[in-house]
This record gives structure tokens, sequence and C-alpha cells, in this order.
């Protein structure tokens, strides 16, 4: 009984963060003249597929297929790209004694605090020297230059027992060895964490994709949302299919992979 | 000779990331800031430090406008930074009991967060349209929550915190469980109310947690953009748009890389500036 007034609170914040949510989805299977009600209706009477279905109709010029399959290779390759660099340079920093080892650890450090869009211009530069302008590429790599990785798997290889490693050593095992077949399984909650979080990262990513993707079948989902609010304003079946569609990823990836998120986000707080 | 090499190579995939991507931009950023740089003409001439002192002579080109973005990013981050401060932890001191379904309504609350920006932008644009919003229905006025200030900065500021509370609330709850229980018994043993517990023990138990929140939250609303530009699209007229998205726009869509390279330089250092001010009040407090 006394917890009464604790759920009352709880699910009072549930349905701030929870209906609209409801609300983007019921209105992506409204027909136009059923969401251009005012004042609004809740349910979509008829159920309809005009958002999803003007969406992907033929010769659309918001081919919202392409900027899915965009999104998906551009987030797994990003992904995988910053662990298999965070990893073995974290590797280093935790454990390894070299000169410069210092330096490098406090170059990583500060450019935590560098914030990325105040090196949208020259970054742009770079991209377009390299010829990566209106690709792909452009999308995956430049932001797996961020620290957040190696700061991260950093912390939780400190975290881990010395032992294992020294008796890998002691059987004859150089330091890839020791590192491919000691650390890495050791650490797999925490590489699971960084490919979560980096992909959630790379398929939200708004910015960046806007000002260096041009043509229309090259865009990134979040990009391609900016232009179909441009292309139908207030067609909001259509626009908030588009929007669904950008979300349902994110959110599975979440509700799977709850854990992981979470406690990557709990940690960077406690060690930052 | 190759064992000492192991650590470098260990690095090198990374660093080399890091120095293209990581590195280089700053460098550039602060060359590219002392040139008129258009992407399109071939001459980019030296200019010193004109791109800055433009940015404080009030007949420049580029004032009235950097000004309005200084403004308007000034605005959002002192009337977003509190509530995104404050509520979180609210949220994280609700979560912090034991009770059946507690990891089921963390998970709901965080779960914004993992929507980016274009989904919350056009998800907010619909649900705050003056006639056929979801918002103005619910409460039955006609608050025309896009178009007119003060309006446009309450939405844009609500709809950050929804957007985000969540996160920090997850943050607080790491560091509200990482204070001893023992503490709290303590406390409770010498006869502290429920606030001198808060007060006391919890409080300062969540100092390191307080000043990653306070910092990372500082740089996140002073770097605002995909708000502004999807949701009230700088208006009106410009005045709810932010410096990066002034910046990017005058850089990009503008082709003016020089000026625009020098307000990043400057609101990069100005934020370094907020950055160590924040370590240092809190390290002074710990001493």
């Amino acid at each position: 009984m006394r917890r009464i007034p604790l759920y009352a609170a709880l699910l009072a914040l549930t349905a701030v963060f929870v209906v609209p949510l409801v609300w983007m989805v019921l209105t992506s299977l409204k027909t136009y003249p059923v969401a251009q009600q005012s004042p609004p209706v809740w349910l979509p009477d008829p159920v309809s597929d005009y958002g999803y279905g003007r969406l992907f109709r033929a010769g659309s010029q918001t081919p919202v297929h392409r900027w899915f399959v965009n999104s998906m290779l551009a987030a797994t390759l990003h992904a995988a790209l910053v662990v298999a660099t965070a990893a073995p340079a974290a590797y280093a920093l935790a454990r390894m004694r070299f000169r410069g080892r210092q330096a490098v650890f406090v170059l990583v450090v500060g450019a935590l605090f560098v914030p990325p869009a105040t090196l949208i211009i020259p970054n742009f530069l770079i991209v377009d020297t390299l010829g990566w302008l209106d690709t792909l590429t452009a999308v995956v790599v430049p932001g797996a230059a961020s620290a957040f990785g190696v700061f991260f798997l950093r912390q939780f290889f400190l975290s881990l027992p010395r032992e294992l490693e020294e008796a890998a050593i002691l059987d004859g095992a150089g330091p890839w060895q020791v590192f491919a077949r000691v650390v890495l399984p050791l650490s797999k909650p925490a590489l699971a964490t960084l490919v979560v979080l980096s992909f959630l990262t790379n398929w939200n990513d708004f910015l960046w994709p806007i000002f260096i993707l041009f043509s229309a079948d090259r865009l990134t989902m979040p990009a391609g949302l900016g232009l179909l609010q441009g292309a139908y304003i207030t067609d909001y079946p259509v626009v908030m299919a588009g929007a669904v569609l950008a979300s349902v990823p994110a959110l599975l990836l979440f509700v799977l992979a709850q854990r992981y998120v979470i406690e990557g986000v709990s940690r960077s707080g406690i060690k930052g | 000779m190759r064992a000492r090499a192991t650590p470098y190579l260990f690095l090198l995939p990374y660093l080399l990331l890091f120095g293209v991507f990581g590195l280089l931009p700053i460098v550039l950023g602060g060359w590219l800031s002392l040139h008129q740089w258009d992407f399109q003409l071939p001459n980019k001439p030296f200019v010193g430090l004109d791109n800055y002192q433009e940015l404080f002579t009030p007949d420049s080109l580029v004032y009235g406008d950097w000004w309005e973005s200084v403004r308007a990013t000034a605005v959002f981050t002192v009337a977003s930074v509190p509530l995104l401060v404050a509520l979180p932890l609210g949220m994280a001191l609700l979560l912090n009991r034991s009770f059946p379904g507690r990891t089921f309504f963390r998970a709901v609350y965080f779960a914004p967060y993992v929507l980016g920006v274009a989904v919350i932008g056009l998800l907010w644009r619909f649900l705050l349209d003056a006639n056929l919003g979801l918002v103005n229905h619910l409460f039955g006025i006609g608050t025309p929550w896009l178009t007119g200030t003060p309006w446009a900065w309450v939405s844009l500021v609500g709809v950050t915190v929804w957007w985000t509370c969540g996160f920090n609330a997850v943050i607080y709850l790491a560091g509200l469980q990482d204070i001893p229980r023992e503490l709290y018994e303590a406390a409770t043993v010498d006869g502290a109310t429920a606030w001198e517990r808060f007060r006391h023990v919890t409080l300062p138990g969540l100092r390191p947690v307080l000043l990653f929140v306070i910092t990372t939250t500082i740089l996140a609303s002073a770097n605002m953009f995909g708000q502004s530009y999807l949701i009230t699209q700088g208006a009106p007229g410009n005045e709810t748009r932010t410096v990066v998205s002034y910046m990017v726009e005058l850089g990009l869509a503008r082709n003016d890389a020089g000026r625009a390279a020098a307000m990043s330089v400057t609101l990069a250092l100005l934020l370094a500036l907020v950055s160590a001010a924040n370590f240092r009040i809190f390290r002074y407090r710990e001493e």
C-alpha cells in the first residue's frame, strides 16, 4: 500500500516518455485525411499503409530503403572499426611500458573535451581532400577517431586481474597472443558495450552526414529524415513512417542489449 | 628490437585515425581561421587575426548574426543545464530503491535517448504543431510552440530534457549505488532527517558524478544543433539559431570556411575554459 505514491510517480513519468513514441507509431498508420483532423484523433481508423506505401513506392525522390541499407552498413562497419582500433590501443596504454605513453594518454583524454562540432569545418576539408565527400566511407571512418572507446576500454583492461596474463607469459605467449587469447575473451562484455554504443552513435549521427552527403540515394537514415521533412512537410503519416523506420533498429538493439548500454553509460560517469 | 616496437604497433591503427581526424583538424582549424578561405576560390589569402577581430567589431559582416547565435546558445544552455542536472537526480533517487519493475522503468526513461536527434526533431515538430499537434490538443490550448518566443525556447529546452534526462539519470543512479549503505545507517542513527542525509551523505558522495554530469551537459547544450535545425528551424527570425548551426551554415553552405573556423576555435576555447573551471571548482571543494 505504501508503494502506491511511488508507482503513481513512476507511471506518470512512463507516460511522459512513452506517449510521444506511441503517437509516432499511430500516426504512421493513418491516412492523410485522418492525420489532418483537428482536433487530432488517437486511433488510425482505418489502419492504412498510406505512409509506408508512399515512402517505398518505386521511383521515389526519397529512397528510404537505400537510406536504411546505407545506415545499417555504415553503423556496422563503424562499430567494427572502433573496436578493432581502440582495443589494441587501449591495451597498450593499460599494460605496456613505453616511451611516450603518458603523452599519448594525455592527448587522448584531452581530445574528449574537444566538441566534435567544432572540428566539422576542418574535417570537411580533410574528407574533401581524401576524395570521400558523398561516400559512405566518410560516414564510417572519421568518427572512429573519437577517444571514448580507447578511454573506456583502457579503464576496463586496468580492472582485469594481471595474474592470467602473467601466467600466459610464463607459458611463453607473446604480447599478441596474450591480447588475443587471454584479454579479449575476458573483455567480451566491455567490447559488446562499445560495439552497441558505437553502432547507436553512428546510426543516429545527424550533423556530419547532412553536410558531407549530397546524392539522395547515398544518404543515411537521419540525413534522409531531414530531406523527408522538407519534402512532405505536414504529410505526417509519411514523415512519421520514416521516423519509425529510423527508430526500430535503435530501440530493438536497446531492448536486446539493454544491459550493455546501461552498463556502458553508467561506467562512463563513475570513471569520468 | 621487435619487442620494443610492439606497443607502438598496438597503438598504430588508432593513432592513424586519431592523427588524421582528431589532431589534424585541430591544427587545420587554427590554420583556416587565419585565412580568408572559400572552398570555391583559388586564392585563399592569409588575413591574420581578422576573422577573430570581426567577431568583436560591430560593423563587420558577421557581427550581428554571430552574436545573435551566441545569445541563442547562451539562452539554451542557461535554461537547459540546471534542469538536466536537477531533474535526472530526482529520477535517480526515485529509482534508487528496491521495488519490482525497477529495471523496466529505468529502461523506459532511458529509451528516448537511444533515438537520434533526427527522429526526435521530426516527432516533436509534429507534436508541437500549433494546429495538428498533440500537445495543444491535450492541454486544450493554442500555444505557438514553434514560431514565437519565449515558446520556442520552452519547446527546445523541453524536448531536450525529454530526450536526454534518462541518460543523466542512469549516470546518477550508478553513482548513488556506489555510496556505502553504512553512511546512511550511521546518519540515521545520529538522528539525521531525510533532507540532512541527502545534503550530507548523498551530495558529497555524488561529487565526481556531479562533475561529470555538469561538464558533459554544458558541453552538449553549448553544441546544440539538431533540435533547433529541425524543430524551430531557427525561428522566429534567426532567434533560435545556435552557434554550431550558424557556424556550419556559414562554413559549409556559404563556403566561408575561414570565418566559420574562427568561430569554431572561439567556441572550443570558451568551452575548454568552462570545463577547466568546473574541475577547479570541484577539486577546490574536495580539499
